[in-house]
C-alpha cells in the first residue's frame, strides 16, 4: 500500500506539471522491481519462448548445409567423361580442382583391361590414392599403397590374381608389370573386381592417360549446376554429366527433412507464443489495482495504454535479447552434438525473433486492457 | 465433500477449466505429434534413400571375375556362375521381407548389333542387360510388383517401358546415338528379334547397353531361369558395434538381437540363407552413408522433440499458475471457514490431475491426427501413434500439470485468507 500512495503522490506532482516522461520512465521500471516475482515468471517465460524459438529457427536455416555435407559422403555428384573413349587433357584435374576452389573433392580414374600370367584377364584401375580416400570415405580399405609397385586389389579379385598375397604380373599391349598386394578395398560394387594402381605406375606401363575425373562438389542444386556449367565450358574433350541418383535421393531427403522440421518448428513456435500469451495476459490483469489507481488519479486511457503497452514491449524485447542469445547456444550445442560442426548464429533471426516477441507481448496486454478499460475504477479497487 | 468441491468447481467453472484444459490438450498434442514424428522419421528417410538405389547385391558363391569397363562386358560368358530365378520369390520369405522395398536380378550379356551406316552394314559389340522392369512376382499368398522402376527409380525413359513378359527392349541414350534406331523400329539381337519400346537415360552404364526383359537376355544367352546378381533394396537401421560384430562368433541371446535388426549385415545375412550357393553383400557406398545420414537426421528430430516438449511443459505450467492464481479468493475463503494447507492443496491437486487427464487424452488424439496430418502431407505415407505411448504421455501430462501448478498452488495456500478476500497480496 505503501509503494501505491507513495506512487499516487509522485503520480499527482508529476501532474500538476504536465505530464513528464521521467515520471513515465520511473513507474516504468518500478513496475518492474517492485512486482518481481510475477515480473520475473513473465520474463521467464518470454526468454524460454524466444530461445526456443531462436533454436528452431537457427536449425531450420541451417540443417539443409549440414545435410549436404553428410551428402558429400556419398561421393561424386558429377562425373566428367572424355568423350568417345579417348583420354582427357592432362590438364582436366587441375581445371577442375581451380574450378572447385576448396568446395568439394575430385579424383581421376582410368581403366583397362590386362590379363594375369594364367590369360585370365581383369579390370586394372588407376586413381589418385590420396584424392580417392577423400571422395570415396566408403571404401573399406585395410592398407593404402604408398609405394611404387603397390597394388591395392579388390577383394574379390584377389583370389584371381594372386595366390597367399605373393606377388603377381599383369600383362597389357605386350608390356608386363609386377605389383606386391599390399592391401585390399571392398565396396560390395565394382572396385572389389579390380585391381588399383598409382596413377605415375600406370601411366609410364600402359601409356593410357585418366579417361574420367568424379566430383563431388559441394552446394545447393543450382550452385552445382553452375559447377557442371563452368566444367563443360573450361573442358569442351569432356562430356559432364551429374551421378543422377546422388542428386536425386539428396534433394528428396533434404526436402522432406525440411519439411518436417518446419511442421516441427511451428508447432513448437505456436506452443511457446501461445505460453507467454497466457503468462503475460494474467501478469497484466493481475495489476488491475494499478490501474485502476492511476485512472482514478486521472491518467488518461491514452495515457494507461501506451504504458501498459511500453511495458509490454519492454519485456518482449528483453526476453527476445536474453532468449535469443541462449537460444543460438542451444542451436550451437544440437550442432556440435548431432552434426560435429557448430551452426553459427544467424543474426537475422534476431530481428524476427524480436518482432514475433514484441507482436506476442501486446497481443497479450490488449485484451486485459480493453477489458479494464471498460470497467469503473471504483469497483476495481473495491476487489470486486 | 472432497469430490463434491472438486466436482463443482469443474461444473461451475467451465471457463476457467475449458482454459487450463485447452493449454494442457495443446501441449499434449504438440508432444505427442512431435514424438510419433522422431520415432518415425527414422523408417521414413531410409524408404526415401531408398530412390540412391538398391543396398544389398547378391552374387554367386563361387563368383567368377566380372571385366566390365564403361557397360561392356567383357569376360567371356560361358564359364559364369549363376543364381536361380526360381529363388528370386524367397527374398520376400525372409524374416525382414516387409522391409524388403524392391529387388532386381541383373543378367548380363553381349551380343553383336548390325546396323546401316555409310558404306554397308557396321557391327558393334554391345551387352544387353536383362532384368525386371516391373514384374509380378508371388510368394505363398502374397503378390507384389518389382524390377528397376522401383529399385533404380532414377532410370528416365523417353518412350514407353518395355513390358516384362515381352520381347521390347530399352536402347541407352548414348548407344541411341551411334544406332540409327528409334522407339518402335525393330533391332535384332543375335537371331532374337526385338522392338525397342523407349530410350533410357540412367546417367550411369546403362547409358551404353539394351535392357531387356530377364527372359530375353537368358534367351540370348541359352541358359534359362539363369541370374547373375540381384540388387535388393532394403529399409535398414544405423549400424551400430553390434552390427559389425562377426554372427559366427555371437553368444545364442546376442545372435538372436542381431539376427532380429534390421541392419544390413544381418539382411545380407538372411538373404545369403533364403537363397541357395549365394553370397551377399551391402553396397558400402549406399549402406554405410545411409546409416550416417538416418544418424544424423535421428538425432536432430530427438533433440528437435526435447525442445517441443520443453515448450509445451512450460505452455501447460503457465497456464496452471494462471488459473491458480485467479482463483485466490477462493482459497481464502475455503481457509477462513477452517480448511488447513493440506485440505486446499490437495483439492487442486486432484482438480490438476483430472484435468490432465482429460486433457491428455484429448491432446493424445489430436496428436495422433496431426502426426498422420504430417505423414500424408510431407511423406505420403502414415505416420501412426503407437498405442503403447498412452500411458506415457499420461504419466507425463499429469507429472507436468502437478509440477507446474506446484509453485502457485504453494504460494496460494500460504496466503493470508485475510488479505485474500480483501483481494490484496
Amino acid at each position: 500500500m505503501r509503494a501505491t500512495s507513495a506512487s499516487a503522490q509522485k503520480l499527482a506532482a508529476g501532474r500538476s506539471r504536465g505530464p513528464n516522461t521521467s515520471m513515465f520512465l520511473r513507474m516504468l521500471l518500478r513496475a518492474a522491481v517492485r512486482r518481481r516475482g510475477r515480473a520475473t515468471t513473465a520474463l521467464l517465460a518470454m526468454v524460454v519462448a524466444a530461445a526456443v524459438a531462436t533454436t528452431v529457427l537457427d536449425l531450420y536455416a541451417d540443417v539443409q548445409a549440414k545435410l549436404r555435407s553428410e551428402f558429400r559422403n556419398y561421393g561424386a555428384n558429377i562425373v566428367l567423361a572424355a568423350k568417345n573413349g579417348a583420354s582427357l587433357p592432362p590438364d582436366a584435374l587441375a581445371k577442375v580442382e581451380s574450378r572447385l576452389n576448396g568446395r568439394g573433392f575430385a579424383a581421376p580414374f582410368a581403366l583397362i583391361v590386362a590379363r594375369t600370367r594364367s590369360g585370365q584377364p581383369v579390370v586394372v584401375a588407376s586413381t589418385d590414392f590420396d584424392r580417392v580416400r577423400q571422395l570415396d570415405r566408403w571404401w573399406s580399405v585395410n592398407r593404402w599403397p604408398s609405394a611404387s609397385g603397390e597394388a591395392l586389389v579388390g577383394v574379390h579379385a584377389l583370389a584371381f590374381v594372386s595366390q597367399q598375397k605373393q606377388p603377381f604380373d599383369l600383362t597389357f599391349d605386350g608390356r608386363t608389370i609386377s605389383l606386391t598386394p599390399v592391401g585390399t578395398v571392398q565396396t560390395g560394387a565394382a572396385e572389389d573386381n579390380r585391381v588399383y594402381l598409382s596413377l605415375p605406375d600406370f601411366v609410364s606401363w600402359t601409356g593410357v592417360q585418366p579417361s574420367t575425373v568424379e566430383v563431388a562438389a559441394s552446394g545447393s542444386t543450382e550452385e552445382i549446376t553452375a559447377i557442371m556449367r563452368e566444367l563443360s565450358q573450361a573442358i569442351p574433350a569432356a562430356e559432364v554429366r551429374p551421378v543422377r541418383q546422388i542428386m536425386e535421393g539428396e534433394a528428396r531427403v533434404l526436402g522432406k527433412t525440411r519439411a518436417t522440421l518446419f511442421a516441427a518448428s511451428a508447432l513448437i513456435i505456436v506452443t511457446a507464443a501461445l505460453c507467454v500469451l497466457s503468462t503475460l495476459t494474467g501478469w497484466v490483469f493481475d495489476r488491475r489495482k494499478d490501474f485502476a489507481m492511476m485512472k482514478a488519479l486521472g491518467a488518461s486511457g491514452g495515457l494507461l495504454n501506451a504504458f501498459f503497452a511500453a511495458e509490454a514491449a519492454i519485456l518482449g524485447a528483453v526476453g527476445a535479447v536474453i532468449g535469443y542469445a541462449a537460444g543460438i547456444g542451444l542451436a550451437a550445442w544440437i550442432g556440435r552434438i548431432n552434426f560435429h560442426a557448430s551452426i553459427a548464429p544467424r543474426f537475422s533471426v534476431l530481428p524476427v525473433v524480436m518482432a514475433a516477441s514484441i507482436a506476442v507481448t501486446l497481443l497479450a496486454a490488449i485484451f486485459p486492457i480493453s477489458l479494464l478499460g471498460r470497467v469503473q475504477p471504483a469497483v476495481i479497487l473495491r476487489g470486486e | 465433500m472432497f469430490a463434491r468441491l472438486v466436482y463443482e468447481s469443474f461444473r461451475r467453472q467451465k471457463r476457467r477449466k475449458l482454459l487450463a484444459g485447452a493449454a494442457i490438450t495443446l501441449g499434449v498434442t504438440v508432444a505427442t505429434a512431435m514424438i510419433a514424428v522422431a520415432t518415425d522419421i527414422g523408417d521414413k528417410i531410409s524408404r526415401e534413400l531408398r530412390t540412391i538405389g538398391a543396398n544389398l547385391v547378391v552374387t554367386p558363391q563361387d563368383d567368377t571375375l566380372d571385366v566390365e569397363i564403361g557397360g561392356v562386358h567383357l569376360e567371356p560368358p560361358s564359364d559364369h556362375a549363376y543364381l536361380n530365378e526360381g529363388d528370386l520369390p524367397k527374398i520376400k520369405g525372409i524374416f525382414w521381407h516387409n522391409n524388403i522395398t524392391a529387388f532386381a536380378p541383373m543378367l548380363p550379356t553381349n551380343v553383336t548389333v548390325g546396323f546401316p551406316a555409310e558404306g554397308g552394314t557396321k557391327k558393334l559389340e554391345v551387352t544387353v542387360l536383362g532384368t525386371y522392369f516391373a514384374k509380378q512376382i508371388s510368394f505363398g499368398k502374397d503378390t507384389f510388383v518389382t524390377g528397376v522402376r522401383k529399385t533404380h527409380s532414377w532410370w528416365r525413359v523417353s518412350g514407353s517401358w518395355p513390358d516384362d513378359d515381352s520381347s521390347t527392349v530399352l536402347i541407352g541414350e548414348r548407344l541411341a546415338r551411334t544406332l540409327p534406331y528409334k522407339p518402335g523400329s525393330d533391332i535384332d539381337l543375335a537371331g532374337h528379334p526385338a522392338k525397342i519400346a523407349g530410350i533410357l537415360s540412367s546417367g550411369g552404364a546403362e547409358d551404353d547397353e539394351i535392357v531387356a526383359p530377364l527372359a530375353l537376355a537368358q534367351q540370348i544367352l541359352g541358359k534359362p531361369g539363369a541370374v547373375r546378381r540381384i540388387y535388393v533394396s532394403a529399409v535398414t537401421k544405423p549400424e551400430d558395434a553390434l552390427a559389425r560384430r562377426d554372427p559366427k562368433s555371437l553368444s545364442g541371446a546376442m545372435y538372436d538381437r542381431w539376427y532380429c535388426s534390421p541392419y544390413p549385415q544381418s539382411i545380407a545375412y538372411q538373404l545369403q540363407e533364403a537363397i541357395p550357393h549365394s553370397h551377399a553383400e551391402q553396397i558400402r557406398q549406399v549402406a554405410q552413408n545411409e546409416g550416417a545420414v538416418l544418424t544424423k537426421v535421428e538425432g536432430l528430430f530427438f533433440l528437435v522433440t526435447l525442445a517441443a516438449l520443453l515448450a509445451s511443459a512450460l505452455a501447460v505450467s503457465a497456464a496452471m499458475a494462471t488459473a491458480i492464481f485467479e482463483r485466490r479468493g477462493e482459497v481464502g475463503l475455503m481457509k477462513a471457514l477452517g480448511a488447513g494447507k493440506m485440505a486446499v492443496a490437495s483439492i487442486f491437486f486432484a482438480e490438476a490431475t483430472l484435468l490432465a487427464l482429460i486433457g491428455g487424452l484429448a491432446g493424445f488424439v489430436a496428436g495422433g491426427v496431426l502426426a498422420r496430418q504430417i505423414g500424408r502431407a510431407i511423406f505420403d505415407s502414415q505416420i501412426s501413434v503407437q498405442p503403447v505411448l498412452l500411458p506415457v504421455i499420461l504419466v507425463i501430462a499429469v507429472l507436468v500439470t502437478t509440477l507446474g501448478s506446484a509453485t502457485a498452488i504453494r504460494s496460494a495456500v500460504s496466503l493470508d485468507p485475510v488479505y485474500a478476500l480483501r483481494g490484496e497480496l
